[in-house]
């Protein structure tokens, strides 16, 4: 998962009540239905809806980072200007990066062949 | 222009876990305007649709800025009393730092439901930016037409069928309209050049008064082509000329983009699903009154940027 450091802007001295919780009861919410920690969206795991998961070659890369520019879930991790990983707790598996991706680097493998290749290898072990 | 290493750098606004569709244009759009506000603060605002919905459900928002929630109908009234109050707040210096007022809207919300509201901030003069995220139609409800829908789309309230093919009205022109008024700023772009998005969105930050700019924004559900080729669809939209790329800076039109070929409109229709009965045999006709009226938007067009009216070489 992408980590976040602390904004570095203030907020607001509004009142702060503790982080928000999807099992809260409803005299527990925030008043007005305030959201008082900034994009905690990420905590919310949209990669279990992928079927198809894309996969990087680092000798093919060029770090041209169209995939970076195309996500629309920013889960193509940058970091000082060059690929560094696929954000695999959001990727959503739509196969934008890898059409746009201008030397082919990145290969889209269904997620059922990731799964089968983790049985075979559990039970080598 | 920076270039995409430096712009890499710069702090995530629009983070993932949001509930968009996979591949949906939206995503992309917000984080190329968040993007090139680089360092500024910014305050945003969004009219109800796909994006509202889909990055705020409580309790997570997606947005890593302040967020200002509200109704359909009113994006434009509402980030401009936000402005407004910040103004007021800094001249009695209770406010210290400089912020940025952007609104997102989809195409239902700007061209349709929205529109008295964000006529009005507009003519008010408000240091805002407001967004205009076109799919061309409700997708968030179920894909009804809106008047952002190009003629001969079938959407779930224009259904391509016996009696009618598709919606039978021709698209509002809305970048023209927001240009009407005489604002410091409108622009015109799409998402498969990214440069000019960002180029324009920076304009859009930096210009004193209100900005407006109207992105293409595909949906792959809505629009029923392939999820990857977002890409590919934008761009033939803009090669065809369906959505010229073009700004008006002070009321001076100038026009961004100017295909080398003449791109017969079926290149961009026949990719996607909901434009599939206009190549059943009898139709030809609605294809060709549509390309009618893409060539005479185009030379009409030409002609308020200054340029020759003249349709690109066959």
């Amino acid at each position: 998962m992408t980590q976040y450091g602390p904004l570095n802007r203030n907020l607001g001295s509004g009142t702060r009540t503790k982080a928000v919780r999807s099992d809260m009861k409803w005299h527990e919410l925030t008043r007005a239905g305030n959201i008082y920690e900034p994009g905690n969206a990420n905590s919310y795991e949209t990669g279990d809806w992928r079927s198809i998961r894309p996969v990087w070659n680092k000798e093919r890369c060029i770090n041209c980072l169209f995939c970076w520019r195309y996500c629309p879930d920013a889960s193509v991790i940058a970091k000082d200007g060059k690929f560094e990983a696929f954000d695999y707790k959001h990727c959503k598996g739509c196969g934008i990066c890898a059409k746009v991706c201008p030397v082919n680097a990145i290969d889209m493998v269904s997620e059922d062949e990731i799964e089968k290749v983790k049985e075979a290898n559990k039970d080598e072990n | 222009m920076a270039t995409l290493k430096e712009l890499s750098k710069v702090e995530e606004r629009f983070v993932g876990g949001h509930r968009l569709c996979a591949g949906c244009g939206h995503g992309i759009t917000v984080r190329m305007i968040l993007n090139a506000a680089e360092g500024s603060n910014v305050v945003v605002g969004c009219a109800t649709g796909c994006l509202e919905v889909a990055s705020t459900i409580y309790p997570y928002t997606a947005w890593r800025c302040s967020f200002i929630h509200n109704a359909f109908e009113n994006a434009g009234a509402t980030i401009s009393g936000v402005e407004a109050a910040y103004r007021a707040l800094k001249k009695k210096g209770k406010v210290k730092e400089d912020f940025k007022f952007i609104a997102f809207g989809g195409d239902g919300g700007t061209y349709d439901i929205g529109l008295q509201s964000l006529s009005g901030a507009m003519e008010r003069g408000h240091n805002i930016v407001y967004v205009c995220l076109d799919n061309e139609a409700y997708m968030n409800t179920g894909i009804q037409r809106s008047s952002a829908t190009p003629t001969g789309a079938d959407t779930t309230t224009s259904p391509a069928g016996k009696v009618i093919p598709g919606k039978q009205q021709p698209r509002k022109d809305l970048t023209a309209i927001m240009a009407a008024h005489n604002i410091p700023y409108v622009a015109q772009t799409a998402i498969n050049n990214w440069q000019d998005v960002h180029k324009k969105a920076k304009k859009a930050l930096e210009v004193e008064g209100p900005a407006f700019i109207n992105v293409l924004s595909p949906c792959p559900r809505g629009w029923r082509y392939n999820t990857p080729d977002i890409v590919e669809i934008t761009k033939l939209a803009v090669e065809t000329r369906f959505w010229p790329l073009f700004e008006v800076e002070n009321g001076k039109w100038k026009l961004n983009y100017k295909p080398k070929k003449y791109v017969p409109i079926e290149e961009f229709l026949k990719p996607q699903g909901r434009f599939r009965h206009l190549f059943k045999p009898g139709n030809e006709h609605l294809i060709k009154a549509i390309q009618e009226e893409i060539d005479s938007r185009w030379l009409a067009l030409l002609e308020r940027c200054g340029e020759t009216p003249e349709l690109p070489p066959r």
